[in-house]
């Protein structure tokens, strides 16, 4: 389902003397659907780079990046928009929103966006909004004046609302506490049940252990200091 | 998303005398697809849009358009009647500044109104309840649909603006600086309401602005200009988040963070 090869990285800061950062160089790298893989290594080992251009973020310098047959380094942006839209999630870190929308609409968006009716995508929104106990008197409001944990699960509700067949999670568990994280692992593991390709940063180890199938350590990707 | 491009810019170009305004410029846009084009002041951003939309005449270069009728044709060769009839219909045109794109002098309804007589809307009833429908849905009371827009704050002079181009339900929409002079809480309502437009009636935009955090909302691709010419381009966020060119490098970086 996700697919690289010989994947390389390096970031050339043109107006801080030119300097050139080697991040990641021959990458190889497969995720077969119904499997969880977790990226290791230390902090700037550039695991965050990786997942980033797996999702079409930042750009490769070669290689392919392969999601559900299509190479994201060679085709065009909409080619990429619609793979982000039908086949890959992502649940990053933080929350990026239009303010003023409320949080039930911006859970219900991917659905809309791959014409789920609005009745439909709503109750989906309903559903998942609940099961991580995002109080309903918080439904109608912008997440965008929620706490940090708030908007962490609200970007996992809105992650998890469409059934995309590959997903990428950055530190999906971080910041949730014990009862949270246990739905939020069961929505990992149903992920997986359903056929989902998943690869994910997990900081915390034990959630590791539980939902991830195999370790990649991105250390051995590494060619230099990363950013 | 169709496989045919909606509008194809190919080489346009345009001189003030010597000096260059832009040069060169290709691409294609596809149905549903919203393009955001930066760059600094005098980097030819609105010159080029100027271009596209038949407000000024390039140099060089072609912009050809899949009509309705007659398939792709190009809009600079075509005759200033079609070329009309085109930016009555099928375009739009959203101006920085709303009184550029109203008619001061004529009521809220009647600026909605007016769009749809230039297509043949006759009946007063019809075109008075579609002029309301298209008020509700830019967010003003429907019983300001008699009061000038000079009665207006700019943010709702900009919102009857748009209502006014979108409710002949044209195809592609240009728009200069949209959100540029308004408070950041009305940005924030305005950029909710294009993107809902956007998304409902399968519009493509482009979009030109200075503010990054605009195309980021709002844009799929994202060109750079510097000088005239293209530097950067591609899906937003990679341009953004991994920009490659020294100068998307620099006005990235240059954003204050709030």
């Amino acid at each position: 389902m996700i697919e690289l090869q010989n994947v390389s990285k390096t970031f050339t800061l043109h107006n801080q003397g030119a300097a050139v950062i080697e991040v990641l160089s021959d990458v190889n790298l497969s995720v077969e659907a119904g499997e969880c893989v977790a990226l290791t290594g230390a902090s700037g080992a550039g695991k965050s780079t990786l997942m980033r251009m797996i999702y079409g973020n930042y750009m490769a310098q070669s290689g392919t990046i392969c999601v559900g047959g299509t190479d994201l380094v060679s085709v065009e942006p909409r080619d990429i928009i619609r793979v982000r839209r039908e086949v890959l999630g992502y649940v990053s870190q933080f929350l990026r929103v239009v303010p003023r929308v409320p949080t039930l609409d911006v859970v219900a968006e991917p659905l809309r966006a791959v014409g789920v009716s609005d009745a439909e995508a709503k109750a989906r929104a309903s559903e998942l909004l609940s099961q991580l106990n995002i109080p309903e008197n918080l439904w109608s409001l912008s997440p965008t004046t929620f706490s940090g944990g708030e908007q962490q699960r609200v970007n996992i509700a809105r992650g998890f609302a469409h059934p995309y067949p590959a997903m990428l999670l950055d530190e999906p568990t971080a910041s949730l506490d014990a009862t949270n994280r246990a739905v939020v692992l069961g929505l990992i593991k149903s992920a997986k049940e359903r056929g989902a390709a998943i690869v994910g940063i997990f900081h915390d180890e034990a959630a590791r252990a539980e939902v991830c199938d195999r370790e990649i350590d991105v250390t051995t990707f590494a060619t230099g200091q990363a950013a | 998303m169709s496989d045919h491009a909606l509008l194809s810019v190919q080489g346009i170009t345009k001189y003030y005398g010597q000096h260059i305004g832009c040069a060169d410029v290709s691409f294609d846009l596809y149905p549903g697809e919203v393009m955001g084009i930066v760059g600094e002041s005098g980097s030819g951003k609105s010159t080029l849009l100027n271009c596209m939309a038949g407000h000024l005449a390039p140099d060089g270069g072609a912009v050809v358009f899949d009509t309705r009728v007659d398939g792709p044709k190009d809009t600079i060769t075509m005759s200033e009647p079609e070329r009309r009839m085109l930016s009555r219909t099928d375009w739009a045109f959203v101006h920085q500044h709303a009184r550029d794109g109203l008619r001061m002098g004529v009521s809220a309804g009647g600026n909605v109104g007016e769009r749809l007589m230039a297509v043949g809307a006759r009946h007063y009833g019809d075109i008075r309840g579609q002029a309301i429908d298209w008020l509700d849905r830019v967010e003003i009371d429907a019983d300001r649909v008699d009061d000038r827009p000079t009665t207006f704050s700019g943010g709702m002079q900009q919102r009857l603006q748009i209502a006014r181009n979108l409710v002949t339900g044209p195809r592609l929409v240009f728009m200069d600086e949209p959100t540029g002079g308004l408070d950041v809480s009305v940005q924030a309502r305005l950029l909710d309401l294009l993107r809902g437009l956007v998304r409902d009636m399968g519009l493509s935009a482009i979009i030109v602005t200075h503010d990054l955090a605009v195309v980021r909302l709002l844009a799929d691709r994202l060109m750079v200009m510097k000088s005239g010419h293209v530097v950067e381009n591609g899906l937003t966020d990679q341009v953004l988040d991994d920009p490659q060119h020294p100068y998307t490098q620099l006005l990235v970086s240059s954003v204050l963070q709030v």
